[in-house]
């Protein structure tokens, strides 16, 4: 009797991982693939400033607090819907907003951030993408949370809404807070 | 309402970066076993932002820039392993189509190998009950 | 006014597929023959309503009404004519009315061939055909309405996907779904078995053409889909092991199976359990593919629009009807194995391998299938499976299935000579290794695995030839071969065929990437292409680029292909439309990339030899099949007493009186 059983025993297990499987695709965008970065210090760069292209900032440069890197276009419509969140939810945070200007050209981008305004502390520009590639940047708006020693601790794939940020982003700032302040 | 936004905007950001870039890219070989490797190894990798597609075939603008990338470093003399590990340390493992040996893949890469063998056990037990029964001797009318 | 015909329609054929399932049954179950014989008419008006619906959508489609969401959706102005009747099928509404469509065609099929069956077992296997009518009619009705309307109606739609605007989607996916959807008659026929205790295994003997046929089909509908991809996608590949490609490939793995342990059963009396299993597995996974398609549960470039909801009512139905019947075997599959009994060598014992063997394939097509959720559900994060593991793991499972496949007709039922049929198979085994060893000296670079696979087709190929010929010498004129044996021959012909093609086309098909400029020549494969530049086209509801390349043999044109890049009016991503020059030996395949500078454009060239071989054998395979279902032998009662062991089907008494 019990071998006759199995089928319907492995069955029962299938059925089981597919119920999970239509959850998880409730909560989880399928195309969203976690970054191997986090935990793991950003990798070196150094990228000219959209504003001055004569200075440099480099990953050394950001050390000592942290700070949100957002990659965004001028090209990118969904970093228009982000735009006010970061203005007007991310930005009275309280933490560094650096913008980096994802294979695009300047003078664009220039005119988005004319545009639709300027919620960036600095922003720097990625003309080739060689940046975003070692970042592991495949979309926009994806945005980092660096902390002050220069790792990567929680990375946004997609844009942010409100919700996230108050479920995903908030509880991160809060456990840096929380940590012993080192000295760089 | 703001997952909706959320999974549309995706789609939107993702056909975008999908743009202008074409699949068919004549880079400069030095020989066709170059050319060849390149193909091979493309073909195991996947594209981030057309998910169903390899890195050979896909359109979009980063995957014409990761496969680049990984002219150049065929260039400089990295090995395929290394090609591969540069990407998966940016990308995860994702991005590879032949999922590596890890704990995490064990069961995908024995389980079937393991289904056999318990099936050729069971097999082989009813085999033995079976075949110890007499047997009527079918004459070739009846073969078929 | 129509549209909501068509979901009257909808709503009658539920109410006759509840009755369907309902009242037939419980009469086989009481013996009560008035019930009993309203399955046949509750059958034939269902299909009446379920073909009015169809009509009206397809009628919604013709007329343009885009006050139809679906019509809208999927169609617009500037459509070609010829493409409104295969959009119905084009995005997940449709394509599930045309899912239902097939079955009732199917089911009537049924009703109106089986006439000799007893009347109990035929009103239990219309009930199960019904009850799976109703799940996706109630499916349909709740959460996937074709018939939706945009009131204001629409002054135009959307396009059709300019990738379905082919002559491929009015062919693959009818054909395929006819397959799949096919399987369920094995089914209903396993589980009516199960109901009524049946005392013999002769309902395997009236199953067996249906099932054929039905893999004939599903084989035809997979050899479209992937000669379609091959032309359509524009990259030269026919099988991406992609989430949907898979699912169709399942049942079809599980369905080779099926077909050969029904034989068995039906011959020796033997592998009833086998044959219930596989009947139940085979159609489980055809409800596993229509899951998967339309759930969001995987990502595929296939898959439908996804959709939690529609995701969750599939899945309790899929619950329901797989859980139900697994249930049901449990409860009163044969305690006890029955049949005849059979040495080590034998028949039997190479088609047990052969169950064993294609059910371990479809269980690792699933493992790879599914891995990318379960690596998410045991959190060991994103997990991509792709062509490398598929294709390495299906060659390890079915070498020792092509080694053992030339045996099978020598092999005797019951006890083997196995000398006799070594020595008959001597010449393949020569032929094949000789073959090999050429072939390895004329290509030098031929991979091992162009080596193995010539040497494999052989073996398989030659191995089935002397077998026919055997037969012809050995057996009495007007019984040499039997439809079923013919069947046979010609479908294992056929993989051969199909494994010459593959694997002689993945190891000599050469690709390139070139920059071709106006009237310069390149080389491949010692052919020469010359690029003659690019021209402005139009067609019905695109505009297009069209580029001119002439393909020498030496001095002699022996074609001229005209790829193109077009760019619908209903918007979308530029589509890239190949030129081939097909033929039985060779490809030439071009397609068009982007313009560089001065008047040279970016394009890939392909020379992929023996490719066509590889629907060439998928086609056999059906052909095989068809023939097979053809037999007299599947439509006549036992003639002799012996001939199907009296075994019971179920240790419980039965309590179905006929």
């Amino acid at each position: 009797m019990t071998s006759r059983l199995i089928p319907l025993l492995a069955f029962i297990a299938l059925v089981a991982l597919l119920a999970f499987g239509i959850q998880w695709n409730k909560h989880h965008e399928m195309t969203e693939v976690p970054s191997p970065l986090i935990g793991k210090n950003a990798p070196e760069f150094t990228l000219p400033l959209l504003y001055d292209a004569n200075k440099k900032v480099s990953r050394a440069d950001l050390l000592g607090k942290p700070y949100i890197l957002n990659v965004f276009g001028s090209w990118c419509p969904t970093c228009q819907y982000e735009h006010p969140i970061l203005t007007h939810v991310l930005k009275p945070l309280g933490i560094t907003l650096i913008g980096l200007d994802w294979r695009d050209d300047p003078a664009d981008a220039q005119r988005w951030l004319k545009q639709f305004g300027n919620p960036y502390d600095a922003v720097i520009t990625d003309r080739d993408g060689r940046a975003g590639i070692d970042f592991g940047v495949y979309m926009a708006p994806e945005s980092f949370l660096v902390d002050a020693n220069g790792v990567i601790r929680y990375k946004r794939i997609g844009m942010f809404t409100p919700e996230l940020v108050a479920t995903e982003l908030k509880p991160q700032l809060a456990a840096l807070d929380a940590e012993p302040k080192k000295n760089p | 309402m703001s997952r909706f936004i959320v999974s549309l905007a995706i789609a939107l950001s993702m056909w975008l970066t999908a743009h202008t870039a074409f699949a068919i890219d004549p880079l400069p070989f030095k020989d066709r076993a170059e050319e060849v490797r390149f193909q091979n190894l493309t073909r195991e990798l996947r594209c981030l932002v057309c998910q169903n597609q390899n890195l050979a075939d896909s359109e979009a603008e980063l995957a014409g820039e990761l496969r680049r990338q990984v002219f150049d470093m065929m260039q400089s003399g990295k090995s395929d392993a290394e090609i591969k590990q540069y990407l998966v340390a940016r990308y995860n493992d994702f991005v590879l189509y032949d999922p590596p040996v890890k704990p995490g893949t064990w069961l995908l890469w024995f389980a079937p190998g393991v289904l056999v063998l318990i099936g050729a056990i069971v097999i082989v037990n009813i085999l033995r009950k079976r075949t110890r029964q007499p047997v009527a001797v079918v004459s070739s009318e009846e073969d078929w | 006014m129509s549209p909501e015909l068509g979901q009257f329609a909808l709503i009658l054929a539920l109410l006759l597929a509840f009755v369907q399932f309902t009242l037939p049954t419980y009469g086989a179950w009481r013996g009560n023959a008035a019930l009993i014989g309203l399955a046949r008419p509750v059958v034939a008006g269902q299909a009446v309503f379920v073909v009015l619906a169809f009509a009206l959508l397809t009628y919604a489609f013709v007329t343009q009404d885009f006050s139809v969401v679906y019509v809208a959706q999927n169609s617009n102005l500037s459509l070609p004519w010829y493409y409104r009747f295969p959009a119905v099928w084009g995005a997940h509404e449709g394509s599930l009315l045309l899912w239902i469509l097939i079955l009732n065609v199917w089911t009537v099929a049924v009703a109106a061939f089986s006439r000799r069956l007893p009347d109990a077992l035929m009103a239990r296997v219309l009930g199960v055909l019904g009850f799976i009518s109703f799940g996706f009619l109630l499916f349909t009705i709740l959460t996937s309405n074709p018939f939706l309307r945009h009131l204001p109606a629409l002054t135009d739609g959307n396009d059709l996907n300019p990738i379905l605007q082919d002559p491929g989607l009015i062919m693959h996916p009818p054909m395929l779904y006819t397959g799949y959807v096919g399987f369920s008659v094995a089914f209903a026929f396993a589980i009516a078995a199960l109901l009524g205790g049946e005392l013999d295994i002769a309902w395997v003997r009236w199953a067996r053409p249906w099932t054929n046929v039905a893999w004939g089909f599903l084989t035809l509908g997979i050899s479209l889909g992937s000669w379609w991809a091959y032309y359509v996608l524009g990259w030269g590949g026919w099988w991406f092991w992609d989430p949907v490609e898979n699912a169709s490939f399942m049942p079809w793995l599980v369905g080779t199976a099926l077909i050969h342990s029904q034989a068995v059963t039906e011959k020796r009396g033997s592998f009833r359990a086998w044959t219930l299993l596989l009947s139940i597995f085979a159609f489980s996974l055809s409800l596993l593919g229509t899951f998967l398609v339309r759930s969001g549960v995987l990502t595929s470039v296939h898959a439908f629009a996804s959709d939690p909801k529609r995701g969750t009512f599939i899945l309790i139905f899929l619950g329901i009807v797989v859980g139900g019947s697994l249930l049901i075997y449990a409860l009163r599959a044969p305690k006890v194995a029955g049949g005849k009994a059979f040495r080590l060598l034998s028949r039997e014992t190479l088609l047990l391998i052969n169950n064993l063997l294609f059910t371990c394939a479809a269980a690792m097509v699933l493992l790879g299938t599914l891995y990318p959720l379960i690596g998410d559900a045991l959190g060991v994060g994103r997990i991509s499976v792709g062509p490398p593991y598929f294709g390495f793991m299906f060659v390890l499972l079915m070498l020792p299935a092509i080694f053992l496949m030339p045996l099978g007709p020598f092999f005797r039922w019951a006890t083997a000579d196995w000398r006799a049929t070594l020595r008959a198979l001597r010449p393949a085994l020569v032929i094949a290794i000789a073959a090999a060893i050429t072939a390895k000296l004329l290509t030098h670079d031929l991979p091992l695995r162009g080596v193995a696979g010539v040497a494999g087709a052989l073996w398989v190929g030659v191995g089935i030839v002397l077998y026919a010929v055997k037969r012809w010498r050995d057996a009495p004129r007007g019984k040499r071969y039997t439809p079923e044996m013919f069947g046979m021959i010609c479908a294992h012909f056929g993989v051969a065929i199909f494994l010459t093609g593959v694997l002689i086309t993945e190891a000599t098909s050469v690709e390139r990437d070139l920059r071709a400029a106006p009237n310069e020549s390149v080389n491949l494969a010692g052919l020469d292409f010359r690029f003659k530049g690019v021209e402005h086209t139009q067609g019905p509801n695109y505009v297009a680029d069209e580029g001119t390349l002439e393909v020498r043999d030496g001095d002699e044109i022996i074609a001229v292909l005209h790829p193109q890049k077009r760019a619908y009016s209903g918007g979308g991503q530029p589509q890239t439309i190949s030129a081939i020059r097909p033929s039985l030996y060779r490809d030439l395949y071009v397609a068009l990339g982007e313009p560089l500078d001065n008047g040279a454009w970016s394009v890939r060239v392909y020379v992929k030899p023996f490719v066509r071989w590889i629907w060439l054998g998928g086609l056999c395979m059906m052909f095989g099949g068809f023939v097979a279902a053809t037999d007299r032998r599947f439509r006549t009662l036992p003639e002799r007493a012996d001939e199907t062991a009296p075994t019971p089907l179920a240790t419980t008494t039965s309590r179905a009186a006929t």
